[in-house]
């Protein structure tokens, strides 16, 4: 009699099972680990960010902030203290308890020295951490910031508990609506709903994230129905099969990757300005659009994302122009042209704008020597020591005009108005005067034609028509999938 | 001489028109195999490109032109540096077993044994992971791997020479084991290598291509028939020429040298051979 009760029993819980969908989401690239507050890596973000971790506030899909973990809060009228005030009754998914003491925890490792954490400027502002009772937290600032609550929004200030943080690399631990179940490695990672959420219940009963890097099994996946959202679709080139096809939903977004032809302003002849507005008139952003990316992406002129409300269109300051590139490659000295390198990293994307940008700049002289690389080396040689003429890359953190105040960034931009502009922008308080600051540090970087801007890169969203609630557009790399549902499933 | 076989002549007009095909692309394409035109996209073959264009507008049948000039450029020079490294090393090692230096033999063919021991696919990546992505090192690459073919070949083939009356009348004669070498042994043997060196040769495109299509091989701008087929990948179910062509010209320019080694077997037996040789002493 007990075995019958408990084989009914399995039976039930087994249809349960059954009745909750597991959503099958396609990524391109797996995750080195799964714990944002040490990696840098976007494709940690693109699993656990809302689903596993959350923060004391939220990023939504527009870019907006929500509350999370902090329901609501209060800021001093000076703008240095914010005091947070958190949801009750939260647990981790170890079932320990959350309370104001995980939040002094999270940042205080955060921005310890030994921390590993990609962005510690989040947390370098911050003053003091007072608890003024278990749910209820203030942090005080060194001055006002307009972006903090932006900041901690951001997968690498989620909370995480002491008892669990130093294993999240490969077991994460979070409050969020989804629990880690298993990964498996150059394959998959499951997630399954979390039955005790402190929230609005997800209406999925977990998401298999599965990595697939190869463009055309991502092609013949979704096909053959084995992925029921992609969210960023690998191949721009493949999208219009999707779109005649009845079954599919194709939504094309932005992200917030400005994709430039990072110059070394440090080397000759690009330490020449009068080179670098040649180059600007020479590109022709409309040819490495459709060339490169079938038409799907927005030109930018400026180092800012175009759907941001500052953004101001600079696309029209240098003009495509050869008349006037070769004139400027004449007044520059280099009416002969010279030879430079184009460093590529491997995506799709870099490589196809790449070969693009060889023949444009090869109009006015300029001939290009292409250099295909991976990752490792790319980072290796470009970004650490700087060893490189040209290459293409996406910058896809958003609102990081900011690296342009670092003069040992790679592309090493150093002037000390467009600092002063960043500074400014740091202890301004005044929204109106932030707005205006951006829209000037837009226009000066613009200007000195720092580095090539070419096209914000486009997210890719194809999914199965009954899935609804996904991101169109990634303000951060993000695949939250709380209000994501199966039409006609529950 | 004997016939020339069926296989030998379709290998033969094969190769011969790929090699034309390549040489041609030093004076003429239809196109420049650089110029973009992104509005003429994807144009399906035609009277104006008869192997139409690809996701920049470049014209294929021009890209293929080069692309075929390029693959056997780096496979001929490959295979050159096989040999003319490799031969040297397995005649030396043959005369010196057969001169009493066996260590020499030993330590060269073990030697060999290890470059070896590696696939020449994975030898390659690790040559150009090393020291760049690029026809040249591609060129090295695969011409290290041709080495110990080679080598092996000539040393086999001399050891069973090295035993010939002839040998011994020559090395009575006082003839050193460097002079027989090159004055009896290599004639003897040169043969079995031409038909070594042609079955290389269609190995080695491959390899070129397969590097090409991981990226390590021929860089772009200039065109490769194993980057073309990468790059037409994710354009296969819509624009399936852009892998036809290039795909195609791979089968059919090892198929042809394949046959073309094969044929050259049948004609320069060596069994044949031995046996005519037989007759003169007799």
């Amino acid at each position: 009699m007990k075995k019958i009760g408990f084989l009914l029993l399995f039976y039930l819980t087994s249809r349960a099972a059954a009745f909750a969908v597991i959503l099958n989401v396609g990524l391109q690239l797996e995750p080195p680990n799964l714990d944002p507050t040490s990696g840098a890596a976007a494709a940690i973000d693109e699993v656990v960010y809302g689903n596993i971790f959350e923060g004391l506030v939220r990023i939504d899909k527009d870019g907006d902030v929500q509350p999370g973990l902090a329901l609501f809060w209060e800021v001093s009228t000076d703008g240095r203290s914010y005091i947070f005030h958190l949801a009750e009754g939260v647990k981790f998914h170890d079932g320990s308890d959350f309370d104001a003491e995980d939040v002094k925890f999270s940042f205080n490792r955060a921005r310890a020295k030994n921390s590993t954490n990609a962005k510690k400027y989040i947390f370098a502002p911050i003053v003091l951490i007072d608890i003024l009772d278990p749910l209820t937290i203030m942090i005080t600032l060194d001055h006002a910031r307009p972006d903090f609550l932006f900041n901690i929004g951001l997968g690498d200030a989620v909370i995480v508990a002491p008892e669990s943080a130093a294993g999240n690399a490969f077991n994460p631990v979070g409050t969020g609506p989804f629990r880690f179940k298993k990964w498996v490695r150059g394959d998959r990672v499951e997630l399954i709903k979390n039955d005790d959420y402190w929230g609005l219940e997800p209406r999925l009963g977990g998401a298999t994230f599965k990595f697939i890097p190869d463009p055309l099994s991502a092609y013949t996946a979704m096909m053959a129905g084995d992925i029921d959202t992609f969210p960023n679709y690998p191949a721009p080139e493949n999208l219009f099969l999707f779109d005649r096809d009845p079954r599919f939903d194709v939504v094309v977004g932005l992200t917030a990757g400005e994709t430039i032809l990072a110059t070394n302003n440090k080397r000759s002849p690009f330490d020449n300005i009068l080179v670098r507005k040649a180059m600007a008139h020479a590109i022709n952003r409309k040819e490495i659009i459709n060339g490169a990316m079938f038409g799907n992406a927005a030109p930018i002129g400026t180092h800012f994302a175009p759907n941001h409300p500052d953004y101001v269109d600079l696309t029209g300051l240098y003009p495509f122009d050869l008349g006037k590139a070769r004139a400027l490659m004449k007044d520059a000295g280099y009416a002969n042209g010279f030879e430079a390198t184009l460093k590529l990293p491997p995506p799709t994307y870099a490589r196809r704008t790449g070969e693009l940008i060889a023949v444009e700049l090869g109009r006015i002289g300029i001939k290009l020597k292409i250099e295909n690389m991976e990752w490792a080396q790319w980072i290796d040689q470009v970004l650490r020591n700087r060893n490189f003429d040209l290459t293409v890359v996406s910058h896809v953190e958003p609102m990081d005009i900011n690296i342009y105040a670092n003069p040992n960034y790679y592309f090493g931009y150093d002037n000390a108005d467009f600092q002063k502009i960043i500074s400014d922008i740091d202890q301004s308080t005044d929204a109106a005067e932030t707005s205006r600051l951006y829209k000037e540090a837009e226009r000066k970087i613009a200007e000195d034609a720092v580095n090539g801007y070419l096209f914000q890169l486009g997210k890719f969203g194809v999914w199965k028509k009954e899935v609804k609630g996904m991101w169109a557009n990634y303000p951060i790399r993000s695949n939250d999938l709380r209000d994501v549902y199966v039409e006609g499933a529950d | 001489m004997r016939h020339l076989s069926l296989s030998f002549i379709i290998g033969g007009v094969l190769t011969f028109i790929f090699t034309f095909i390549a040489i041609l692309s030093f004076f003429w394409t239809p196109y420049d195999v650089e110029a973009i035109n992104i509005s003429g996209k994807f144009a399906v073959p035609g009277l104006d490109h008869i192997m139409g264009t690809d996701h920049f507008g470049r014209d294929i049948f021009s890209m293929v032109m080069v692309g075929t000039r390029n693959a056997i450029a780096v496979s001929l020079v490959a295979v050159g540096i096989g040999m003319i490294l490799g031969v040297p090393l397995g005649l030396w090692a043959a005369g010196s077993r057969m001169n009493g230096g066996s260590l020499i033999d030993e330590i060269l063919m073990r030697g060999n044994d290890l470059v070896f021991a590696f696939p020449s696919l994975l030898m390659a990546i690790m040559i150009t992971a090393v020291f760049g992505p690029g026809a040249i090192n591609a060129i090295i690459a695969i011409g290290i791997f041709n080495i110990p073919v080679f080598a092996r070949m000539s040393r086999g083939g001399a050891l069973s020479l090295w035993t010939r009356d002839y040998i011994m009348a020559a090395r009575v004669a006082g003839k050193g084991m460097m002079r027989i070498s090159y004055e009896h042994i290599l004639p003897n043997i040169l043969n079995i290598l031409i038909v070594q060196a042609t079955i290389q040769f269609s190995i080695a495109i491959i390899a070129e291509a397969s590097l090409s299509y991981v990226g390590l091989g021929t860089q772009p701008p200039n065109p490769s028939l194993g980057r073309m087929l990468n790059e037409a990948q994710t354009m296969i179910f819509f624009a399936p020429w852009l892998a036809w062509f290039p795909g195609g010209v791979i089968v059919a320019m090892v198929l042809g040298l394949n046959l073309m080694g094969d044929g050259l077997r049948d004609m320069l037996d060596p069994k044949l051979k031995k046996r005519k040789a037989g007759d003169v002493t007799a």
